[in-house]
């Protein structure tokens, strides 16, 4: 395996589950991943597909399912530029710290001069900000800030 | 927040980041390469990133490497830009990179 090309940390004050919850259902994600909703029944081998109304959303394969500790998938890019790249890998490590949930992503296999590459750079950041904000608050990041999704 | 902006009021620790954005995932030894800094030195301040979330680190076979984590920073810029604005901020900062862009 190669190194990973990115690796984002954040404490949420949550539980795993709920967290769980916030990564794998479509009701949740449509809410703080910018109207992108995730259907799948996160079985190892299963498709899973981010939809959205008028856009072109990432979609794979699920890899590792571990309620409520780990998930990996395959990335199919959004754009068909990126789609050529073929899949790139996300997983989420999800680890309890007192009375804060520890998030780490990892996201590997990446072209580094490819458009999936320049994407991620921005969207994990802004999608791992408006979880936090979902899941402490109830409410995602202001509408008036939120953008493109990843 | 405090130990974010705590974390980043120094040059040497804004320099590592640096360093990590210039190539992301470095172990301890590639980190002190071409530092006027101890490596006992380095290590401090990594912990004090790392202990900011500005840091996270990725076990990758024996090797720890390090990386560069902006999600604090993404917090940060969030709570005081406005969507409107992000893209004349984008506009104002090349316009100074330009203008400041010594000729070679």
């Amino acid at each position: 395996m190669s190194k990973p090309e990115f690796v984002y940390t954040t404490y949420i004050e949550t539980t795993p589950e709920k967290l769980w919850h916030a990564l794998t259902d479509g009701d949740f994600t449509e809410r703080y991943w910018f109207g992108h909703r995730v259907a799948s029944n996160w079985k190892v081998g299963s498709p899973y597909r981010f939809t959205h109304p008028g856009k072109s959303s990432p979609e794979g394969k699920v890899l590792v399912s571990e309620p409520p500790k780990k998930l990996a998938y395959t990335w199919n890019g959004c754009s068909d530029e990126t789609k050529r790249e073929g899949p790139s890998r996300v997983t989420f490590d999800i680890e309890p710290r007192g009375n804060v949930v520890k998030l780490t992503v990892t996201h590997d296999n990446l072209d580094e001069g490819g458009k999936t590459f320049r994407g991620i750079s921005e969207g994990w950041p802004m999608v791992l900000a408006s979880l936090k904000s979902f899941l402490e608050t109830g409410r995602p990041m202001p509408a008036e800030i939120q953008s493109h999704a990843a | 927040m405090d130990d974010v902006f705590k974390a980043l009021a120094d040059a040497s620790r804004r320099s590592l980041l640096d360093r990590l954005h210039a190539r992301n995932g470095q172990t301890l030894n590639e980190l002190c390469e071409g530092l006027a800094m101890t490596r006992q030195a380095v290590t401090k301040h990594l912990a004090i990133l790392e202990a900011a979330n500005l840091v996270t680190t990725f076990r990758h076979g024996r090797e720890k490497l390090h990386y560069l984590n902006p999600v604090p920073i993404h917090q940060i810029g969030e709570r005081w830009i406005k969507k409107f604005e992000r893209g004349k901020l984008a506009a104002l900062s090349e316009l100074k990179r330009q203008l400041e862009k010594r000729d070679e």
